[in-house]
């Protein structure tokens, strides 16, 4: 996958109805596919953050990126680099888990320190909050013991803090 | 309601609300037409100072509000109802949009609790008009009102300005419904909630200070003037600017009149169907100095061969138009006003008009060009078919300089920019960006509205008054003056002249046929005068008549050459390099 055309859009926006449509509109007429979406409101509540990630080269970004700024409800936006950040998905999995097979499945759960939400004798669902790469991994390691349900958050980021020695 | 006008604090309804908001933001007219939606706010209308003109087409609103805007300077404003009363009005918005008009739109909206229900007229505008607005409100609470309202006309006048719609629940200004009761307030700019909306003016002075280096080092420069030097009220700054560095100017369509055209730094306009000069000069500058303009691709042409030697400097209020087309060397975010003043200061520090590159040889290149390429057409014989261009040049020469034109969309449209003279600024009124056919009666109608002692020539073709022509009877029973010269030349000539020169001849179409409508009858069916006139000698004295009628529209039918064509031309997807003139001018 080209990762170089992928990039992460932080807006902050008001909350308020219909920010989201505005947002989204200004993708889709130019028929770019947005990869991941995700929304909630910030520390304060008079404000939202919408985070998403899309798949497109630098310039026709950069103008939408100028187009948003002048979205009347968009506050403040940013695109981060990968290098200068840190970002964190969500996965929710229901696998089927043997007698046999669950201590393999346990294994796997702490070594991607994930944890288990919910149980029976034939399946376990699992939580992992990770980078987006690592949820990936999770799921080839998981795949083989069968996965009967799957579900991933939009990707949240923020800025990685400067180096400055304590 | 300049009777009993509501003091703070005083319980008033949704609808008494908006007429008075309205009017404390000193809207003096609104066009519209009312619906089911909108009866609870044409109630105070009857009480209200402001002046309502009743239109015949939701569409004749919007441009009007346009047309008043692009005259006065003023925001205009139009309130249609619900469903298709927002639905006719949204070519008006999105013509708002492309050309930066202010307008506020006010629609009426099922009552809140119906939204979304598929209840009779229901639409979902603000979803329709999020595309073409530069920004929409819903407003859920009567008591929003004020504050709504204030924040649209702040958004539609400053920064980059544009159509603002606000979309009005009938329950919240409906008298009888309790949803509709609030205490009254006059909204200032303290209760604006905008917190995403800072729009700057003064642009950066370093960039500035680099800009006025590249000009007073260029030796062919230009200096390439948009619809952003109107809206900036920048025509006075412009002309120190050029006097000062002695550098010629292009006016774009949506520019016309922003530099007076007899000046002798005035070289016309630039662009597909420009003259050859303004279109040359760009295309050999080594700098154009881009103020309030976007580098359309009317004005750039084949966009990798546009200018290809030149440096850029541009200046809009808008950051997201530096560098959307066209790379630059210097972009400044700002008012074009404020940064041609501070240009001209920073040009003063660099050594002013002494200073600047010899510029004698461009000079002389582009009188050279003038010369041997001025605008052109052949006059006709006497019992031969009327010239377009000799009859805007009639009526250029038969009313005063500070004439307004409202022009159509189409090859009448190119003769009137391209033959009138615009001396004055706030005289050209058109739809450059959207080209939307049936503009110019309504637009001339808002324009008179505004400007009242201004005469006000429509300039139309014959396939645009068929779209909009009932807003004449508008202008009759309101007494609005306007005159409108129809250029009939039976087709769509636009369209035809590029059947005729691209498709091998093979009109698909295009003809309308000059003899249905009888212009003349429908013009004094709608309560207008109707002349006809065949031959140039008519032309003057029917222009005389006209200009005689005052208390009514008039429509002077002009039967125009069906085969002429708008030259020089810069065929779709070619470079500017390619501009064909006239066939008389060409060979050699
Ligand atoms: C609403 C709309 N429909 C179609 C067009 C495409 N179009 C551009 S110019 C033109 C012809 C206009 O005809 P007319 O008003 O007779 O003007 P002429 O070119 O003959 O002077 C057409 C159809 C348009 N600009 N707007
Ligand atoms: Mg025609």
């Amino acid at each position: 996958m080209p990762h170089n055309k992928f990039h992460t859009i932080v807006t902050t926006v008001e909350n308020k109805p219909g920010v989201l449509a505005r947002v989204s509109g200004l993708f889709s007429r130019r028929g770019f596919n947005i990869e991941s979406l995700a929304v909630a409101p910030t520390d304060d509540e008079k404000f939202s953050r919408i985070t998403f990630t899309v798949d497109v080269e630098s310039a026709p970004l950069e103008q939408v990126v100028n187009q948003l700024d002048k979205l009347i409800n968009v506050v403040d936006i940013r695109e981060l680099d990968p290098e200068a950040s840190v970002s964190r998905e969500l996965m929710l999995v229901t696998v089927a888990v043997g007698r046999e097979r669950r201590t393999a499945i346990l294994e796997l759960i702490e070594d991607y320190r994930a944890y288990v939400l919910n149980e029976n004798l034939t399946h376990m669902t699992l939580s992992l909050a990770a980078r987006p790469a690592k949820l990936d991994e999770f799921e080839v390691d998981l795949r083989p013991y069968g996965i009967t349900e799957l579900q991933r958050t939009g990707r949240v980021a923020l800025p990685r803090l400067d180096e400055t020695p304590i | 309601m300049t009777t009993n006008l509501p003091k703070p604090g005083d319980a008033i309804n949704g609808g008494q609300a908006l007429v008075r908001a309205l009017e404390l933001e000193g809207v003096e007219v609104v066009f519209g037409l009312p619906g089911g939606a909108t009866l609870p706010i044409y109630d105070p209308i009857l009480e209200s100072s402001m002046r309502h003109i009743l239109v015949r087409h939701e569409q004749g609103a919007g441009h009007m509000a346009q047309g008043y805007a692009h005259a006065t300077g003023r925001p205009g404003v139009a309130l249609v109802t619900s469903g298709p009363g927002a639905t006719n009005i949204v070519t008006p918005l999105c013509d708002a949009y492309i050309d930066s008009i202010p307008m506020v739109c006010i629609t009426g909206q099922v009552p809140y609790g119906a939204i979304g229900t598929d209840a009779f007229q229901e639409c979902d505008t603000t979803g329709i008009t999020m595309a073409v607005t530069k920004h929409n409100f819903l407003v859920t609470e009567a008591a929003d009102l004020p504050r709504i309202v204030h924040e649209a006309f702040h958004i539609a006048t400053t920064g980059r300005p544009g159509p603002v719609l606000i979309d009005v629940p009938k329950d919240i200004v409906d008298e009888n419904n309790p949803r509709s009761a609030m205490q009254w307030y006059e909204a200032t700019d303290a209760d604006m909630e905008l917190p995403g909306y800072n729009p700057s003016g003064e642009g950066d002075r370093t960039a500035i200070m680099a800009a006025a280096e590249l000009i007073t080092a260029a030796v062919r420069p230009v200096l390439y003037v948009g619809g952003g030097i109107l809206k900036a009220r920048a025509a006075e700054s412009l002309r120190e600017l050029a006097e000062l560095t002695g550098i010629p100017v292009v006016t774009t369509l949506m520019a016309r009149g922003a530099f007076p055209d007899s000046h002798e730094l005035c070289l016309g306009m630039p662009g597909m169907h420009g003259n050859y000069t303004a279109v040359t000069a760009m295309q050999n500058a080594d700098l154009l100095v881009s103020l309030g303009a976007r580098f359309d691709d009317r004005v750039t042409g084949k966009l990798d061969g546009f200018a290809p030697g030149a440096k850029v400097v541009h200046v809009d209020i808008d950051q997201a138009e530096l560098g959307k087309v066209r790379a630059v060397d210097v972009g400044i975010r700002g008012d074009c006003r404020l940064v041609i003043d501070s240009l001209i200061e920073c040009i003063g520090e660099l050594g002013g008009a002494d200073a600047q590159s010899d510029r004698g040889a461009w000079r002389s290149q582009l009188s050279g060009w003038q010369e041997k390429y001025p605008l052109y057409y052949e006059q006709s014989e006497p019992g031969n078919l009327l010239k377009p261009q000799y009859v805007i040049e009639q009526l250029r020469d038969l009313n005063p300089a500070d004439t307004i034109v409202a022009s159509g969309v189409g090859q009448h449209q190119m003769y009137a920019s391209n033959f009138w003279k615009f001396d004055h600024p706030y005289t050209w009124i058109n739809s450059g960006g959207l080209g939307t056919m049936g503009f110019s009666i309504p637009a001339a109608i808002g324009a008179q509205v505004g400007m009242p002692d201004r005469r006000v020539w429509a300039v139309d073709g014959d396939g645009c008054f068929q779209m909009t022509a009932q807003e004449l009877v508008t202008a009759a029973v309101e007494r609005i003056p306007v005159k409108v010269a129809l250029l009939n030349n039976g087709y769509l000539g636009m369209v035809r002249q590029w059947q005729e020169l691209f498709y091998d001849e093979r009109f698909s179409g295009v003809e309308l046929g000059a003899d249905v409508p009888n212009y003349v009858q429908w013009a004094e069916a709608m309560g207008c005068v109707g002349i006809r006139v065949d031959s140039p000698e008519e032309v003057g004295p029917a222009i005389a008549k006209a200009n005689e009628i005052n208390d009514r529209p008039v429509v002077v039918e002009f039967r125009t050459d069906p085969g002429e064509n708008v030259f020089p031309m810069v065929p779709a997807g070619r470079t500017n390099s390619d501009v064909v003139v006239h066939p008389s001018q060409r060979g050699e």
